[in-house]
């Protein structure tokens, strides 16, 4: 791989147009030019992505506005006659109690327990493979990210039992302890810290006398400030998505994070004398990707250049 | 203590956190599925150890190796699909020739914060000849497109769906590479005349090429884990997605419909095996040239 990257800056955005210069006609894909020019064909190709990246959201924007009847006998991309979507916003609410908002609480509480604790121990270990030089490093480094390959139901099912035998399934710790390991986390906290921190800097401050952890504390941390950012909002997606791991704790639904809960409310319809609640799922849902989309947009600057730094080793 | 050993203790310390959960979470459910796999439980007698019956089992089960077959249909076509769409995104937006590119990186990326409960039930009821677009279409135009659920095109809608959470996010981790590229190094391939296609098979390819391996063996890693589209799409397509659709879902009924827990550990570790050969060897293949 090269060795010439620029790093710890964050990459630029678009660069200005440039003034188009007085070319030969039809000259095509600016070959001679040193600057780019824009391009229509790649510019319609990259929005059709967009459009089918962006319909479902639409889709659901637009359908949590719809009654239940509504739903049924209007055009899926257009709004119905009644504009429903405080009363559904209201009906998610409230129904069966105000179960929804109860899964909404267990949510945050996964997300902070879970992905904090997770972004933390890959915060602390990213660190130790990239700035100690200790034998058995890259060991545990194979052996973590070989533990990436093993699928899901591998792990799931010991765990379940293991659990099971320590009295944990059932209980938020049976979500939350198998959460707080992020291999993708520590991967990125590794690459981005051994770019961000430079050796000279933690030597300086070992010789003004500083020990180990303030070493962390005060000089290293704040340099992995995007870093850290970037593994958070990957953790708090991988908690906030999470589905097959609670699907075998859990029992009881007062313990079920949004996407358990949601699928509950959409099987509802197809189980024997329940109450087919599309219009609810559909706002639910909306409701439910509110807030990491939130997330996303606002702290756009933070995880790119995260991702910048971080795919340096990549 | 000489330095190099208290370099080592104070790695090992701020390594340690990670470890213990890791061991807890990792090591020891892989050890117990080991353990699990070489044992039946029976009505009488309780557990017996069987050696590698289960194992052998497996290899003779038609059910199980359908659901490979599906999933490794899936990764051929599924795969090559999103990552050359996130390729040529990530090309296309790093070219700087395309109008809007904030707008576009940020909206292809946004199903990627979409739950995939969400992004398979959302699919679902789009999908759906009741009040989804394939009903409208068929109102519209006066056809009969089945609904992909309700047909032998399952695979290509769950296929859709994996296609639409995760083309952005593998787009970002190659744009992201691309954009540490020394600018200088087109600056002196155009110099020496190269166009633009040129720069991206000779400089922006080889330099991306360890984000390219990257990506593939989490997409693998993803394929051969394929559970949660196919389970929640189950619910609206009872006929066309068995519980053995895919091997996950298959070890995942045996474990929780059938209590059998030892066959269905037996599974996930043949699973588990497949796939780190696969993605090894695309590891291998992609490193190759680096060294």
């Amino acid at each position: 791989m090269t060795t010439t990257v620029r790093t710890g800056d964050v990459a630029p955005a678009s660069p200005p147009a440039p003034p188009t210069p007085p070319a030969p006609l039809k000259r095509r894909r600016g070959a001679s030019s040193s600057r780019p020019r824009r391009s229509l064909t790649f510019t319609v190709l990259t929005g059709l992505m967009a459009i089918y990246s962006l319909v479902p959201l639409v889709w659901l924007l637009v359908n949590s506005t719809k009654t239940r009847a509504g739903l049924l006998d209007s055009f899926g991309l257009w709004f119905a006659g009644d504009f429903a979507l405080w009363d559904n916003v209201v009906g998610v609410l409230t129904y069966d109690d105000g179960v929804f908002v109860r899964w909404f609480g267990n949510t945050v509480l996964y997300v902070v327990a879970g992905a904090g604790g997770a972004t933390l121990l890959a915060l602390l270990g990213g660190y130790a493979l990239a700035k100690f030089d200790f034998p058995g490093r890259r060991g545990v480094f194979a052996v973590v990210i070989g533990a990436v390959a093993v699928p899901g139901t591998a792990l799931a099912v010991p765990t379940f039992l293991m659990f099971s035998e320590l009295g944990l399934t059932n209980t938020p710790w049976s979500v939350i302890v198998p959460s707080l390991v992020s291999p993708f986390g520590l991967y990125l906290m590794w690459t981005f810290a051994s770019e961000a921190i430079p050796d000279e800097l933690m030597e300086a401050a070992r010789i003004d006398g500083a020990g180990e952890l303030r070493t962390f504390w005060q000089v290293c941390l704040p340099l992995l400030a995007p870093g850290t950012v970037t593994v958070l909002l990957f953790t708090t997606v991988a908690t906030w998505n999470n589905y097959f791991l609670p699907l075998i704790m859990l029992r009881d639904p007062d313990w079920y994070p949004l996407t358990l809960g949601l699928n509950a409310w959409s099987a509802q319809a197809s189980t024997a004398g329940g109450e087919a609640i599309f219009h609810l799922v559909i706002t639910g849902a909306l409701l439910t990707i509110l807030p990491l989309v939130a997330a996303f947009l606002l702290l756009q600057r933070y995880w790119q250049s995260g991702l910048a730094a971080g795919s340096v080793k990549g | 203590m000489s330095r190099k050993g208290r370099a080592a203790w104070t790695g090992w310390g701020f390594l340690s956190p990670f470890l213990a959960v890791f061991a807890l979470v990792f090591a020891a459910p892989i050890g117990y599925a080991l353990y699990l796999s070489l044992f039946r439980r029976q009505m009488v007698g309780g557990n017996s150890f069987v050696g590698l019956d289960n194992y052998a089992r497996a290899l003779g089960d038609d059910q199980f190796w359908a659901g490979v077959g599906r999933v490794g249909l899936f990764l051929v076509v599924q795969v090559p699909i999103m990552l050359g769409l996130a390729l040529f995104i990530a090309l296309a937006l790093d070219s700087g020739r395309v109008h809007g590119m904030g707008f576009f990186r940020i909206s292809i990326f946004m199903p990627y914060a979409v739950p995939g409960v969400v992004a398979a039930l959302m699919w679902g009821f789009m999908y759906g000849e009741r009040f989804g677009l394939v009903g409208n279409i068929n109102d519209a135009f006066g056809v009969s497109v089945p609904d992909p659920l309700r047909s032998d095109f399952v695979l290509a809608a769950i296929g859709n769906i994996v296609t639409w959470e995760f083309v952005g996010y593998n787009m970002l981790i190659m744009y992201a590479a691309l954009r540490v590229i020394d600018p200088a190094l087109y600056e002196a391939a155009r110099i020496d005349g190269a166009g633009q296609w040129r720069i991206v098979g000779a400089i922006k390819l080889p330099a991306i090429r360890g984000a390219l391996v990257i990506a593939t063996i989490f997409s693998i890693i993803g394929s051969f884990q394929l559970f949660n589209e196919p389970s929640i799409l189950q619910a609206l397509s009872p006929n066309y997605i068995s519980t053995s659709y895919t091997p996950n879902l298959y070890a995942y009924s045996l474990s929780f419909a059938g209590q059998q827990y030892n066959y269905s550990a037996a599974i996930a570790i043949i699973m588990g095996v497949l796939t780190m050969i696969v993605a090894y060897a695309v590891q291998l293949r992609g490193m190759r040239r680096e060294d």
